[in-house]
């Protein structure tokens, strides 16, 4: 069977305990091992492992990378995990669950450059990369084995190896031959990982599992599905794609292709932004209607400079509000035409926002924009009964070079300072 | 209750009434018709609490009652009755179902009862004049493609009608716009009008409206108050609430220095517009206007789908003038147009432009221009 030593990259024919070459133990061995090609990296507990580089004092205390007291947990390190603490964590539980942690802002800009060099890193394997965040992705690289000299295990072992050297960063591999199952096999053992799921056991493989493990399956789905007598993979085979369909639509079809291991969507090289938005959650529960308004400009700016520097348009207005009882609203106005203006995004939120107030106090808010197209299809049609914003727009595209030059406080609305 | 009626008049009357009916509704009375008969007569009484609409037919009266089904079942059993039949429609206290039967035909449906149907409060109409179904139809029909759909701005989601003042006297006016588009429309200011307060109708009840105009020699009774409006002819009754807002000042919209003079047959105009629109692939369809000496080219460019051109001959002598619009709105306005030349009055290139039938100006219309 095929082996692969990750410390030294060593390929063998004979699957062994340590690398012959240099008696490491960190072997990967499997049949397939040299012949799939769908690869999902994914980098452990990335914010915080960002972190831990930038600052080796943190590197043995428990690292919580979040916001505030109110916010909730972006990442942590597995030091926190070991108390139970987990992403996406309201902050006072986790700290509540370990409280010797150390909270941590985050600091996007950091990770943000590190993703940069670990996507160059990628672009060494394949021009086929699929970016999922800052710290995950699809990698296809079928074909490459030629031009590398090497199979695409042993490439993207290396590839690990020089995130570890070079940036001090780790991550997980999952290989495969499908993004369904080497986005699972990345999780199956992380931190460090590199996990291997081939075409001969795929089906035994996904057998026992839960249907939670399909991507695409939340907790909604689950309770759907659960309702309909399916907790397993196996379940899900017990069905005929028909009834699938005729019960859950198109997820239907798709969960019938999956719970087979069978998943045909191809990895996709920048997949297309589908929005743009931003929120903020509150440090305590807000409902006056002023600083609400101060929020929704600020993040109409962040929208609108975000448009701007991608060159795209929304043509749907998004508000989003929870609650200080978590519950969500979200609030969606198609426009006439498409926008990129924090100006018109701003008074669309607003407008939205209108009726909701009366269900405040809101502990989050965010706003964005859906439904993009190119930036020269934006603003192109004057409003007749709002004279003004011809004005008001030359003016935000005035805002916008003075910034450009001067920096982002040089110029700012006071409404901002709300 | 029990009456016998002529299939081809219930079914008017009913078609009427189930049109009002909100398709979903989650208050099961108001999927319902009020069948009420009396003489001999039976009027057919459908709401969705802001409208309400009631159709009055002769039928032969056995038995007077009155009872509520479903609207759109009766509806659509009706209509697939054969033409001709006549229809007897009786109701059953006992099971509280209403029969309704026509030849061998036997229907039985579930009914609510009477008092559960709401009915909207009479209100005091403070202004009530009549006119001819032509003199309202033109009204609404050629401002009703200007109505805003944006919920945002609600109080644009109707037709403002009102009396104010045009060139030869006061006039009754409606107006409607969505902010890239404008239409106003006059007619001379019927008898009793004077004093109207100035109403917001409803796009619903402009279409609801829409079916009571069909006939040119009918006329018909107009009531207004605050807050409602009312249509009558002696057979149907429309009453709406109106939407409860303020009406934007549209004069200060409407250009009155506009100098560049374009004089083009609509249709011929139109025809081009929809030609070229064809190759843009952008969602709100830009063409480009060139004016030269009595020359119009019409462009399209699209990047990514392709390009179109086509030069119309037009009666224009300003400076040169490029200007871009959105097609869908520049075919809107030219289809209507139904006598004469469409006149375009343009000023600049990011000013609204006014367009016009020949010099008529009780029917204007402005369009804000885009950017090409």
């Amino acid at each position: 069977m095929p082996s692969l030593c990750r410390a030294c990259l060593t390929l063998t024919e004979t699957g062994t305990a340590r690398c012959p070459a240099c008696r490491s133990p960190r072997i990967v061995s499997h049949p397939e091992l040299a012949d799939l090609s769908i690869a999902h990296m994914d980098c452990d507990a990335f914010y915080a492992s960002v972190e831990k580089r930038d600052n080796p004092e943190l590197r043995d205390r428990a690292v919580i990378v979040g916001g505030g007291t109110r916010g909730v947990v972006s990442t942590c390190c597995y030091i926190a995990r070991i108390s139970g603490v987990r992403s996406a964590m309201p902050m006072f539980q986790a700290l509540k669950l370990c409280p010797q942690a150390v909270v941590v802002k985050p600091r996007m800009a950091a990770y943000a450059e590190t993703s940069r060099a670990i996507r160059a890193m990628m672009e060494d394997l394949t021009p086929a990369i699929e970016p999922l965040s800052l710290d995950e992705a699809f990698m296809d690289l079928t074909g490459t084995a030629r031009l590398h000299g090497a199979p695409p295990a042993v490439m993207l072992a290396r590839l690990l190896r020089r995130m570890e050297t070079e940036l001090g960063i780790s991550g997980s591999v999952g290989l495969s031959h499908n993004k369904f199952l080497a986005k699972i096999a990345s999780d199956l053992d992380k931190p460090r990982g590199f996990s291997v799921i081939g075409r001969a056991e795929t089906e035994a493989f996904l057998e026992t599992r839960p249907v939670r493990i399909i991507w695409g399956v939340g907790t909604a789905m689950q309770a759907a599905l659960e309702r309909a007598g399916i907790r397993t993979i196996a379940d899900l085979r017990r069905w005929d794609r028909g009834d699938l369909m005729a019960r859950f639509g198109q997820m239907g079809g798709r969960l019938y292709d999956l719970a087979r291991g069978e998943d045909r969507r191809r990895v996709n090289r920048d997949e297309k932004v589908k929005s743009i938005s931003k929120e903020t959650t509150f440090d305590a529960d807000i409902s006056d209607a002023d600083l609400l308004d101060g929020h929704l400009w600020r993040l109409a700016e962040q929208v609108a400079d975000r448009a701007k520097a991608k060159g795209l348009a929304g043509r749907t207005v998004v508000l989003k509000l929870k609650r200080g009882d978590f519950s969500g609203i979200s609030r969606r106005h198609a426009l006439p035409g498409a926008t990129q203006t924090a100006d018109r995004i701003y008074r669309e939120a607003a407008a939205l926002l209108m009726p909701e107030r009366g269900r405040a106090p809101f502990r989050l808010i965010g706003v964005g924009i859906a439904d993009l197209c190119p930036a020269r299809e934006a603003d192109r049609e004057g409003d007749l009964l709002d004279p003004d914003a011809g004005r008001r727009a030359k003016a935000e595209a005035a805002t916008d070079a003075i910034r450009a030059r001067f920096g982002r406080d040089a110029i700012i609305k006071g409404r901002a300072l709300r | 209750m029990k009456i016998s009626i002529e299939r081809g008049t219930l079914l008017k009357a009913v078609g009427q009434a189930q049109s009002v009916v909100e398709r979903r509704n989650t208050i099961p009375i108001l999927a319902n018709v009020l069948i009420e008969a009396e003489g001999d007569s039976v009027s057919f009484r459908a709401t969705d609490l802001d409208i309400e609409v009631v159709d009055r037919a002769p039928a032969m009266v056995e038995r007077a009652g009155a009872t509520t089904v479903s609207a759109v079942m009766l509806h659509e059993i009706v209509r697939k009755l054969p033409d001709g039949a006549l229809i007897v429609l009786s109701e059953d206290a006992a099971s509280g179902r209403l029969t309704v039967a026509a030849g061998r035909s036997t229907f039985s449906l579930a009914t609510l009862p009477r008092e559960d149907f709401p009915v909207m409060a009479s209100s005091e109409y403070s202004s009530n004049f009549a006119a001819p179904a032509p003199v309202l139809r033109r009204l609404f029909d050629k401002a009703k493609f200007a109505i805003s759909t944006e919920e945002t701005r609600y109080y644009l989601n109707g037709v403002y009608m009102h009396v104010s003042t045009g060139e030869d006297g006061p006039v009754l006016r409606c107006v409607a716009t969505d902010g890239h588009r404008l239409a106003r429309i006059d007619a001379p200011l019927p008898e009793g009008a004077q004093g109207m307060p100035g109403v917001i109708v409803p796009r619903k009840t402009v279409n609801e409206l829409r079916k009571l105009l069909d006939d040119d020699s009918a006329t018909i009774a107009v009531s207004v108050s605050e807050t409602k409006v009312r249509f009558a002819t002696p057979a149907i009754s429309l009453t709406s609430k109106v939407i409860d807002g303020t009406f934007p000042d549209y004069t200060r919209v409407i250009p009155t220095g506009n100098t560049r003079r374009l004089e083009v047959d609509a249709s011929e105009f139109a025809k081009a517009v929809d030609r070229v629109a064809t190759v843009s692939s952008e969602r709100s369809r830009a063409v480009k206007l060139s004016l030269d000496e009595d020359r119009l080219v019409l462009s399209v460019n699209a990047p990514d789908s392709g390009a179109a051109e086509e030069e119309l001959a037009v009666a224009y002598g300003d400076e040169r003038l490029e200007i871009g619009f959105n097609a869908k709105y520049l075919l809107e306005i030219a289809s209507q147009v139904d006598r004469e030349n469409a006149v375009f009055l343009f000023n600049s290139s990011a000013d609204p432009t006014l367009m016009r039938e020949g010099n008529d100006t009780s029917a204007i219309y402005v369009v804000m221009p885009m950017r090409v």
